[in-house]
């Protein structure tokens, strides 16, 4: 039977007309959603199909319409925020940290909210320093919120009903630089589960632990690797807030190994933090330091060859793990 | 306190020298711009690229009220203003290219053009970001009893940010010496003016701060000029802020990533008859200030000139990649 293909831009559009379809409390509103078509063509089509109601355009006010969008969850409305890119996500990140993630804690558990906040991300399109983040952890650090990153067709297709399921502020890293890529898609009965990290290659000989734009890489070298004969586990974490500590470990402990890759600079990262966990809880599982392949400490340069210097490549995993792999 | 002017209105004819010069600057713009776009799908150019083609009267007729001490800031569409503020074209186009010997050694690229001995700070691309930047440039200036001012260019979608609101109230509240130059192309992006902004007499934004406001046709060189002279006077003389809205069209999509599906082809024809270039070349020629011939020469010095910067960008060099961590911090320690 032939499959079809599909991209990542489709699953994410998908998933916002089954959202629109399945709760009138849902709609979506940001920057350019609407008449524009959505900044990288996400939501094209959309206001046609569901009006301007349910597809606000927004002016250029990041902090205004995130804590609208806020606002409007407490008074029970089910608001998707579209952040155009997470370059101007600091623009909100007062709503977001003051507000969103504090709320319930802070008004004793009276107050929750249930909003979830997309926004593009990610590093590789040569677009210079104020346009290439990748500030996940800055989000990651942050209590109160969930945070998924979406590092493949599946999640982009199914993360958004549960996260709208969320009582709770959910925080979903999209990658514009894999809207276009075409994968095979199986349909996922129930959903997927946001709590959960998930193995997206079993193997015996090192854990990858990475996440957004890093799990096809990450898939991409431990195929190079599996020709070579090591057997290389692909973690995918999507979850960077809470952590699914449980699936990390068991991971590293059946193989003993761990390089942990991300596209954001390497000092109090996401990486920081699992490589800390690892060796708070199996330090004597390891055959090896736990290793990390990480963003360069610089703010992105707009030429290609010193982009691609700045992030890990597919390249550098292979030959980090086969240099690992020697020396253990 | 807001004066509403967008009519054209019979102006004095323009010394010779001047006119030309003036002419010469939108026509650079245009030519400039046109083969960086032909790069750009040649991929010689990459990233965003943000055409300011039909919008060279603003520019063009701010920037000769400014002088060479006074600051500048602009947006990621800034070819234009760097152009006319003395960059030269080659160096620009080496930074669009990404190579080491551009401005910026090649970093930034097309949206974040700086050159600190043209007082040119960019080359911003977070809408309204650089709007405080302008107010405390203005500050130092006056804390240093330095009598030059700050102009600062953005577009209408900035002046919905809370950045624009904070801006405007530190600068009137300081009293410093910014003039801050909207551009109302109006679209932010694909949404329209009257999808941003509740109130849509831009000056009385201005206004409500108590800053001098004015609203000017942006299509119209000398109008412009007569406008920015006005503003420009005004800040120097008083030390205080000025708003100046330039209602203006891009003909251009907004980037090279725009399928343009929020405004008629229609619509951008109309504006598109009122080219400042041949508007204002048309009035040179009437007035004999400008022969066809002149006019056929300085197409002609343009296009050598864009030709020439296509060529030295096509020559210059990759910064090495081993280079890359530098300036993340100061080399000097002062
Ligand atoms: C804070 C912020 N939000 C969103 C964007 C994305 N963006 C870039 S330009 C633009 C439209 C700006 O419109 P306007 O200020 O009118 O200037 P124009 O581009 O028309 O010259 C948008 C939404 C951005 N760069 N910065």
């Amino acid at each position: 039977m032939a499959t079809s293909l599909i991209t990542y831009r489709e699953c994410l559009k998908q998933a916002i007309r089954e959202a629109l379809q399945g709760d009138e409390r849902v709609f979506l509103m940001g920057e350019d959603v609407g008449h524009y078509g959505g900044a990288f063509a996400v939501s094209k089509g959309l206001l046609q199909e569901f009006g301007p109601e349910r597809i606000m355009d927004t002016p250029l006010s990041e902090a205004g319409f995130t804590g609208a969008g806020i606002g409007a969850a407490l008074g029970g409305m089910r608001p998707i925020v579209e952040i155009m890119t997470i370059n101007f996500s600091l623009l909100a990140l007062d709503q977001i940290a003051n507000n969103a993630a504090t709320l319930l804690h802070m008004s004793g558990g009276q107050l929750n909210v249930p909003l979830v906040i997309r926004m593009s991300a990610g590093i590789g399109r040569q677009l210079a320093a104020q346009h290439s983040h990748s500030w996940e952890p800055l989000f990651a650090h942050l209590p109160g919120l969930r945070v998924l990153s979406v590092g493949t067709h599946e999640d982009a297709r199914y993360m958004l009903a549960p996260a709208l399921l969320d009582p709770d502020p959910v925080i979903i890293f999209e990658y514009t630089s894999m809207l276009n890529l075409e994968q095979e898609l199986q349909p996922v009965e129930g959903g997927v589960d946001i709590s959960k990290a998930k193995i997206r290659r079993e193997g015996k000989d090192i854990s990858i632990i990475t996440y957004g734009t890093g799990v096809y890489k990450a898939l991409e070298a431990a195929a190079e690797l599996a020709a070579a004969g090591i057997e290389a586990e692909v973690v995918d974490l999507r979850v960077l807030r809470p952590l699914d500590d449980e699936t990390i470990l068991a991971s590293v402990t059946k193989t003993s190994r761990a390089i942990i890759v991300e596209d954001a600079s390497r000092s109090v990262s996401v990486s920081s933090e699992v490589s800390a966990r690892i060796t708070e809880n199996c330090f004597y599982d390891l055959d090896a330091p736990v290793q990390r392949l990480c963003g360069a400490e610089v703010p992105i340069p707009y030429p290609k060859h010193l982009e691609d210097a700045a992030v890990p490549q597919p390249a550098q995993i292979v030959s980090a793990i086969k240099k690992l792999l020697q020396h253990a | 306190m807001a004066k509403k002017g967008t009519k054209t209105k019979t102006t004095a004819p323009l010394a010779p020298e001047l006119a030309q010069k003036l002419l010469y600057q939108m026509l650079l713009i245009r030519r400039f711009e046109e083969k960086a776009a032909e790069m750009y799908t040649k991929t010689k150019i990459r990233g965003f690229l943000h055409l300011y083609i039909g919008e060279e009267a603003v520019a063009v007729g701010v920037m000769q009220a400014l002088r060479p001490q006074d600051n500048v800031l602009g947006t990621y569409r800034e070819h234009g203003h760097a152009l006319v503020r003395g960059l030269e074209p080659n160096v620009i186009m080496a930074e669009m290219y990404g190579r080491q010997e551009g401005y910026c050694r090649g970093r930034g690229g097309s949206m974040h053009l700086f050159d600190a001995k043209r007082k040119f700070f960019g080359g911003n691309a977070i809408v309204a970001g650089h709007l405080a930047l302008a107010v405390g440039l203005a500050l130092a200036d006056k804390k240093m009893q330095r009598n030059q001012l700050t102009c600062c260019f953005f577009g209408e979608g900035a002046m919905a940010e809370g950045a624009f609101h904070e801006a405007m109230n530190l600068a009137a509240l300081w009293q410093v010496p910014v003039l801050f130059v909207c551009e109302n192309n109006l679209y932010a992006m694909g949404t329209a003016l009257r999808y941003t902004h509740a109130q849509t007499d831009l000056t009385l934004k201005g206004a409500a701060y108590g800053i001098t406001a004015a609203a000017v046709d942006g299509m119209d060189l000398q109008a412009v000029m007569e406008a920015a002279n006005t503003a420009a006077a005004t800040v120097r003389k008083t030390g205080k802020p000025y708003f100046l809205v330039c209602n203006t069209y891009r003909f251009r999509a907004h980037s090279m990533f725009d399928a343009e599906l929020y405004r008629d082809k229609a619509e951008v024809e109309e504006w598109k008859q009122r080219d400042p270039i041949p508007a204002f070349s048309n009035t040179l020629l009437q007035q004999q200030l400008l022969a066809e011939a002149d006019l056929q020469a300085l197409e002609a010095r343009v296009n050598e000139e864009v030709q020439q910067a296509i060529d030295f960008a096509e020559s210059c060099s990759w910064e090495p990649v081993e280079e890359m961590s530098r300036f993340t911090y100061s080399e000097k320690k002062t």
